[in-house]
């Protein structure tokens, strides 16, 4: 593992399984009667969160909470950075205080790197969602919650196809997944009307169709993404109603899957717009799982990057400007 | 791993019959301790510990004709030394469906050292469950024990240097069945 997790392609394949064994050995801890571990005592992680967000936020305090770390939750709303205190700051605080892991979520795609290399704090950087370009913790609990259902928790992911569909254009989500699941060996297929595919997506590692119906027969997953209304500043499609009928998941597509196939969806959900109310509620659907599959992998995201000796000055990136 | 694990000058303490029969003995010791196999619950430590705990379970039901349950305790996440070294790999825990609570719990071993394993271990399973007992299990004791800890149930004794290293085989693991040592004592006390 590397010191920092910004992206997803920062796991190479053995990091990739390495997060995800470690993680089925924490999910065991859920049936237990102390929930807790401790191996991260005295420990320190901030969550510093330029966003808004419920799942991802708790999910990663309940992660380290359960390693027995102590946890700082820090959001811009009634912080200093509403009186116009930068990033730089901001870390040089957290820096100050002793923060051994900052968990990061910015609007702006790129923060993370700069806060990992710009040797302003000398803790690791775990890149909690940022603008959209990556959610790296959010494809390792897909990939988790994927390989437990169909790949019973052992190996890769060689030769799963995963169908992810929506707006690929705004969603970190899906750029993640990408490289997540091709370093784990699985076929994606990005579906999305054009206006919400990016430049440059030719260059990823996967298929991409405008097509839904053509991708569901074959897949042993569909992967929903929300439609992120509030980064959409132009008419990317004519209406709500048009792109539920072309690229929502409703339950005449549903029973095109086949029968291993299961649904997924990053939350928070649009019921409704991208997906069904009774798509969502399925048997099938594994989109509460994946909540709870979340706290495991974070865990041992932060067990991997803090729970041995830290790595040596000769580690941080040369390049790095103060 | 496993071809890498002895080096040619190390010498053979242990053969696998002489193995076999420490482990019969053992499994007689347990049995008689604990006036048979009801309530017994064997734990092993990851990843030598886990395959005795099968052979000695194996061994009472031939002398009790009962089950034994078996598990695994990996203690990593429990260990005094985990910043010394970079994030180890989580080897799988295993409790048995019955669980531990008001079980007699012999916990597995190869070897028996510094003693900060069993600690670890002893920490891992009060986060399990709360057994009426727990007792130690181990292969192998080669002294040199960091804390006060001892087993109950000993394969063998082996007099080393901590100079040297000592080397557990197991066919489920490593093809073959001896416990060597390897390393110079020389110029160190016994």
């Amino acid at each position: 593992m590397k010191r920092h997790l910004l992206s997803a392609a920062d796991l190479d394949r053995d990091d990739a399984l390495l997060v995800l064994d470690t993680a089925a050995e924490l999910a065991a801890l859920t049936d237990r009667a102390v929930k807790k571990l401790p191996t991260l005592r005295g420990r320190t992680v901030v969550n510093l969160f330029f966003e808004d967000s419920t799942r991802t936020r708790i999910s990663f305090e309940a992660a380290a909470k359960r390693l027995s770390a102590d946890v700082i939750n820090f959001s811009a709303k009634g912080s200093s950075v509403s009186k116009g205190e930068s990033l730089k700051d901001t870390a040089l605080t957290l820096e100050a205080m002793g923060a051994d892991a900052v968990v990061i979520r910015h609007g702006a795609s790129g923060a993370p790197h700069r806060l990992a290399h710009s040797g302003w704090i000398g803790g690791s950087v775990v890149n909690a969602g940022d603008g959209t370009h990556e959610h790296p913790t959010q494809a390792l609990l897909d990939a988790f919650t994927m390989r437990r259902h169909l790949a019973g928790s052992v190996g890769d992911l060689a030769g799963r196809r995963v169908t992810i569909v929506g707006d690929v254009l705004h969603s970190r989500v899906a750029r993640s997944n990408v490289l997540l699941l091709a370093t784990l060996g699985a076929e994606v297929t990005l579906v999305a009307p054009p206006t919400l595919l990016p430049v440059g997506v030719e260059s990823w590692p996967c298929a991409t169709s405008y097509d839904l119906d053509a991708h569901l027969r074959d897949a042993d997953a569909v992967m929903m993404l929300r439609v992120q209304r509030e980064r959409m500043n132009a008419a990317f499609f004519p209406s709500a109603r048009e792109y539920s009928r072309r690229y929502g998941l409703d339950g005449r597509r549903m029973a095109l899957l086949p029968d291993h196939a299961i649904v997924m969806h990053p939350g928070p959900m649009n019921r409704g717009m991208e997906i069904a109310a009774e798509v969502a509620d399925a048997p099938r659907s594994v989109i509460v799982e994946q909540v709870s599959n979340g706290v495991s992998v974070r865990m041992a995201v932060l067990y991997l990057l803090l729970g041995g000796a830290q790595l040596g000055a000769g580690e941080t990136d040369p390049a790095a400007e103060a | 791993m496993s071809a890498s694990r002895t080096p040619d000058d190390a010498r053979t303490v242990l053969d696998g019959a002489e193995i076999a029969r420490a482990l019969t003995r053992v499994a007689h010791e347990i049995v008689e301790r604990a006036k048979g196999a009801e309530g017994l619950v064997l734990l092993g430590i990851p990843t030598r510990g886990v395959f005795l705990a099968r052979r000695v379970a194996e061994r009472i039901r031939q002398i009790e004709g009962r089950e034994v349950p078996v598990g695994s305790l990996d203690i990593t996440l429990f260990r005094d030394d985990l910043r010394q070294a970079p994030a180890r790999a989580l080897l799988p825990t295993e409790i048995p469906a019955g669980g531990i609570d008001d079980k007699t719990v012999v916990l597995v071993d190869d070897v028996l050292y510094s003693g900060r394993t069993i600690r670890a271990a002893l920490d891992a399973m009060n986060d399990v469950g709360r057994p009426r007992s727990v007792q130690l299990a181990v292969l192998v004791d080669r002294g040199h024990r960091d804390l006060p800890i001892r087993a109950d149930y000993v394969g063998k004794n082996i007099p080393t240097a901590k100079s040297e290293k000592v080397h557990v085989l197991l066919a489920e693991h490593d093809g073959e069945d001896a416990v060597r040592i390897s390393g110079h004592a020389a110029g160190e006390d016994l």
